[in-house]
């Protein structure tokens, strides 16, 4: 008989999601549920959806779901989590969603070291409007919006998030990961459990930032979109655990 | 326990708190900042939580995921800070979530002032925020209605699954009143039991989703459809209001909250002087109720609203009174609040007109 090596984890439904072909969104989806799965804590997880392409995740995720207001899900999960304290509770947000029009509620879940784990997608880019300029966007970067190139003098500096949010005290577990290749994938897949137990362990606050592509919006083939990031994002985002419960090297 | 001396701000954290409320979510504004004060101290005692949100923004996004999560909660604030909910009130609309909204009005528009104000009736009874919705709006004119109706407004927002707001002014939050808060009347509303709730799906049957997204236009339509008929049965069964010595009166005056206090000493005033004069009290002021108007449409002589705004509620005034007589408007605003003798000065003006 056949041995099954591999399926699609518990923690994810039988939908059809509505990612690009060669968006990584979808890989990231697949970590968190398997590590909420793996954590044996899918049935106690509530998750929170935001507003960006990963809006419909809550179709996605096989666990009770919560869709917040564009930037509002730290809020939301903050909510849910005073109520509910001993289950899991989750954001899934876009660096749009968080580091722009969400920076106060991300900001102020990490001070208070909200128990919440938050998984911050950033592809430097819009990717639901259509690509136009995130406070992530690189310096030179293209898009709608900075049609000659993003410019400090005109559109200022991405803002790099895990380093901002390292230096509050409520914050636990920080760390930024990639999926551009299967040895980074591995690696996310062990923050996003790691940020998940810091919270089971009621340590505080936790944060995965992941690297990811937007090939669509990029203008780039998804070959291209994972070496554009490898080239052009990780210079400017290292990759690192920023903070953690059980020491970083 | 017996009637005890209480601020109106105070009064109506314990009603909630009375009424089930473990949660409270807000951020500090005058003139309601007694509130959080209040619920800080108080809800850890209970069990609950008090959290100080970074905005108003937050704390109604935080009332959003507590409530989405099953918890009764309350939260207040004041104009200005209600005006940053507003996102957040369309969204609890949206995804039907139930919650209670205080708002401790002050003079308005922008930073206004801090002295109590009734100019945010618009936004209150015309949902406030994008998109089509109502809540049911409830309006004490005492601590001691506040305290009953806090019981009544988690009630609806259970049994309805959506948001009230309590539309109080900074006079009744600021003032102190003896009231009575161990007998509350408990309603006899048979409440269905939250089992769309998001409380992990070991906790129920299936999977819950909190949403206010459809992309589908015909499944929105359809969604805006069934919410409009269960605005429907909240403005057919939530109707509330009093009528004060409209019976033969001539002119019927039209207020609510503080600024019916005020009317009811204006009437005494009157009948001195040989003025029959009323007072309609709308209690919700949506649903606003039609029938009072109707009983007395064919015997005063004239309507007059008076409110702590340049004119709002004399809007809805006019439509229930549809035509059928005059309707007159005096109001003070900016926190300036409308004296007795001031509104007699204007009833007789009218009666001398329309004779
Ligand atoms: C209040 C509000 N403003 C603007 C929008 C429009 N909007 C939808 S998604 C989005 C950007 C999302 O970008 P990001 O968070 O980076 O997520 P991505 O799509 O790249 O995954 C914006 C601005 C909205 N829905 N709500
Ligand atoms: S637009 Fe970009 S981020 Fe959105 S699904 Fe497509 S590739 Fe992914
Ligand atoms: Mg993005």
């Amino acid at each position: 008989m056949a041995k099954v090596i591999y399926e699609k984890p518990k923690g994810i439904t039988d939908a059809i999601t509505h990612y690009c072909p060669g968006c990584t969104h979808g890989i990231i989806h697949g970590l968190v549920a398997e590590s909420l799965e793996e954590l044996g804590v899918l049935g106690e997880s509530i998750g929170v959806a935001p507003v960006g392409c990963a809006v419909l995740a809550y179709n996605y995720f096989n666990c009770d779901m919560q869709e917040a207001a564009h930037g509002r899900a730290p809020a939301v999960a903050t909510g849910i989590k005073r109520v509910l304290p001993d289950r899991t509770v989750f954001t899934y947000q876009g660096d749009g969603d968080l580091a722009a029009i969400g920076t106060a509620e991300i900001v102020h879940a990490a001070a208070r070291g909200e128990n919440i784990t938050v998984i911050f997608v950033n592809n430097a880019i819009y990717g639901m409007t259509g690509g136009q300029m995130a406070p992530t966007t690189l310096l030179g970067q293209v898009t709608t919006t900075t049609p000659y190139g993003r410019k400090p003098e005109a559109n200022g500096f991405p803002i790099r998030i895990c380093e901002m949010l390292s230096t509050l005290e409520g914050a636990a577990y920080v760390a930024r990961v990639s999926v551009h290749d299967i040895n980074n994938i591995r690696k996310a897949k062990k923050a996003i459990k790691e940020a998940f137990q810091t919270q089971i362990d009621r340590k505080g606050f936790s944060i995965v930032e992941v690297l990811s592509t937007c090939p669509t919006n990029w203008g780039l083939t998804p070959a291209e979109a994972i070496k554009w990031l490898k080239n052009n994002m990780i210079p400017h985002y290292p990759l690192a655990t920023f903070k953690s419960p059980w020491g970083v090297k | 326990m017996a009637r005890i001396l209480m601020k109106g701000n105070e009064a109506l954290g314990e009603a909630a708190i009375k009424a089930g409320a473990k949660f409270y979510f807000g951020y500090p504004i005058t003139p309601q900042n007694e509130v959080s004060a209040y619920m800080a101290e108080r809800l850890p005692e209970v069990g609950g939580v008090f959290l100080q949100a970074e905005s108003e923004v937050s704390a109604i996004n935080m009332v959003y995921g507590a409530g989405g999560a099953g918890a009764r909660v309350l939260i207040t604030s004041s104009s200005p800070g209600i005006s940053l909910m507003q996102e957040g009130i369309s969204y609890i609309a949206g995804a039907e979530i139930p919650a209670v909204i205080v708002n401790v009005m002050r003079g308005g528009p922008g930073l206004g002032g801090i002295q109590p104000g009734q100019a945010d009736y618009f936004q209150a009874t015309r949902g406030g925020g994008h998109g089509d919705y109502f809540m049911v709006v409830l309006a004490p004119e005492s601590i001691q209605e506040m305290v009953d109706i806090m019981q009544e407004a988690f009630d609806i927002a259970d049994q309805y699954r959506n948001p009230v707001m309590i539309l109080a002014d900074g006079m009744m939050g600021q003032m102190m009143e003896a009231v009575d808060l161990d007998n509350v009347e408990k309603s006899d509303r048979n409440l269905p039991p939250k089992t769309w709730a998001t409380t992990g799906m070991a906790h129920h049957q299936g999977k819950n989703i909190i949403n206010s997204l459809e992309l589908d236009p015909a499944k929105l339509e359809k969604h805006n459809l069934d919410l409009k008929k269960k605005y429907d049965e909240m403005a057919k069964n939530e109707v509330k209001y009093e009528m004060y010595k409209c019976d033969d009166a001539d002119i019927i005056a039209v207020a609510y909250g503080t600024t019916a206090r005020i009317v009811k000493n204006t009437i005494d005033m009157a009948s001195r002087e040989g003025i029959k004069m009323g007072l309609i009290r709308p209690i919700s002021l949506w649903p606003f109720p039609q029938e009072p108007f109707d009983r007395t449409a064919d015997r005063a002589k004239a309507y007059i609203s008076v409110e702590m705004s340049m004119g709002q509620m004399v809007e809805d005034v006019r439509l229930a009174v549809n035509g059928r007589k005059p309707v007159h408007f005096y109001g003070r605003t900016g926190g300036m609040i409308p004296e007795p003798k001031d509104i007699l000065a204007e009833i007789k003006n009218i009666l001398g007109g329309v004779k």
